[in-house]
């Protein structure tokens, strides 16, 4: 049985790691996805080969998250094509690590247009074609490090943080309208976000991790998808974790 | 049905009031147009006019006359 069968769903960030696994777990699962990614052409092939693997439609939406005139496109198409939106995966997102002392304005601007402001754009214009009759549920990608700090990552863990409090917030708003909302967040896990540490640094912060190794995109992935499906029905306002039994 | 009269309509059905009551109304100028309300009248213009108006415009629909102004000048709704 899939899961996500027929349902008709956006994610954003696309191009890499979560959001690129999301992308095939939710095809897999039998759903409509418009895939959202910045790079023109990047997700050509694969899209293609999604929908004719698990017969059904994977379109990639080529457009900067930050641009609100393009977000407001995506919508409109997908409501031309669909009269609905079913889920949405706030993925996208930038990690600038800096410790306090040297956090410089451009970096607070980019991690905070990406991770935030433009997650509250996507998510204004969505829900304007979400629930209704049928049931919506939004999933926001925050981290543990938003939950609990981390040191260096002053405006990362801060837009993070924001991130979960737009959860439980958006949680509260919706739940008349029948859409849900749920944050996950993972720990460490096998990105080129968390490899931009270098790989020194990454054999060292294994070592914390309760499983002695970094998650995959694909365990976040399913996470998503639970949250998606009609398994977490009764679900909403709620960070689920991924993180292999680090708890900082 | 003209477009002026889409708009009286998709106004009394989104808040539950008459066409008499349209005129001179403004934002919170009655119970039934709250923030709650707001958002219902919003869903219910772009719903007639198949637009999605940007939050600005959204905040800026502050009476019945400023509505068909926005839609106007902004998503070429012709009066």
């Amino acid at each position: 049985m899939q899961l996500l069968k027929g349902k008709v769903a956006l994610i954003t960030g696309c191009g890499k790691g979560i959001g690129r696994a999301s992308m095939r777990r939710f095809a897999e699962e039998g759903a409509i996805v418009y895939a959202n990614c910045r790079s023109e052409g990047k997700l050509d092939e694969e899209t293609a080969y999604l929908s004719e693997q698990f017969s059904t439609t994977v379109t990639p939406l080529y457009f900067d998250i930050r641009d609100k005139a393009e977000i407001k496109k995506a919508i409109m198409r997908i409501k031309k094509e669909n009269a609905r939106l079913d889920i949405l995966l706030n993925n996208a997102g930038v990690m600038r690590d800096a410790l306090i002392g040297m956090v410089d304005d451009k970096t607070i601007e980019d991690t905070f247009q990406t991770n935030v402001f433009a997650m509250i754009h996507v998510t204004q214009m969505a829900i304007k074609i979400m629930g209704k009759e049928s049931c919506g549920s939004i999933i926001n990608l925050s981290s543990i490090v938003g939950l609990r700090g981390s040191e260096g990552q002053t405006v990362y863990a801060s837009s993070k943080g924001a991130v979960a409090t737009l959860t439980k917030t958006w949680a509260r708003e919706l739940v008349k309208d029948n859409i849900r909302v749920n944050g996950i967040a993972p720990g460490k896990i096998d990105t080129d976000m968390f490899h931009s540490i270098g790989e020194e640094k990454v054999a060292e912060q294994i070592k914390d991790v309760g499983m002695k190794r970094l998650g995959s995109p694909d365990e976040v992935a399913n996470t998503a998808v639970f949250l998606a499906s009609d398994l977490s029905s009764y679900v909403t306002g709620e960070i689920i974790g991924v993180n292999g039994g680090w708890f900082l | 049905m003209n477009n002026k009269e889409k708009y009286l309509k998709a106004f009394c059905e989104a808040l539950n009031i008459t066409p008499e009551q349209t005129e001179g109304l403004v934002y919170t100028g009655i119970s039934e147009w709250d923030s709650v309300g707001h958002m219902n009248l919003i869903a219910s213009l772009e719903e007639t006019f198949d637009i999605m108006m940007d939050t600005d415009d959204i905040i800026d629909l502050s009476s019945f006359e400023k509505g068909m102004e926005i839609l106007k000048e902004k998503y070429d709704v012709e009066f």
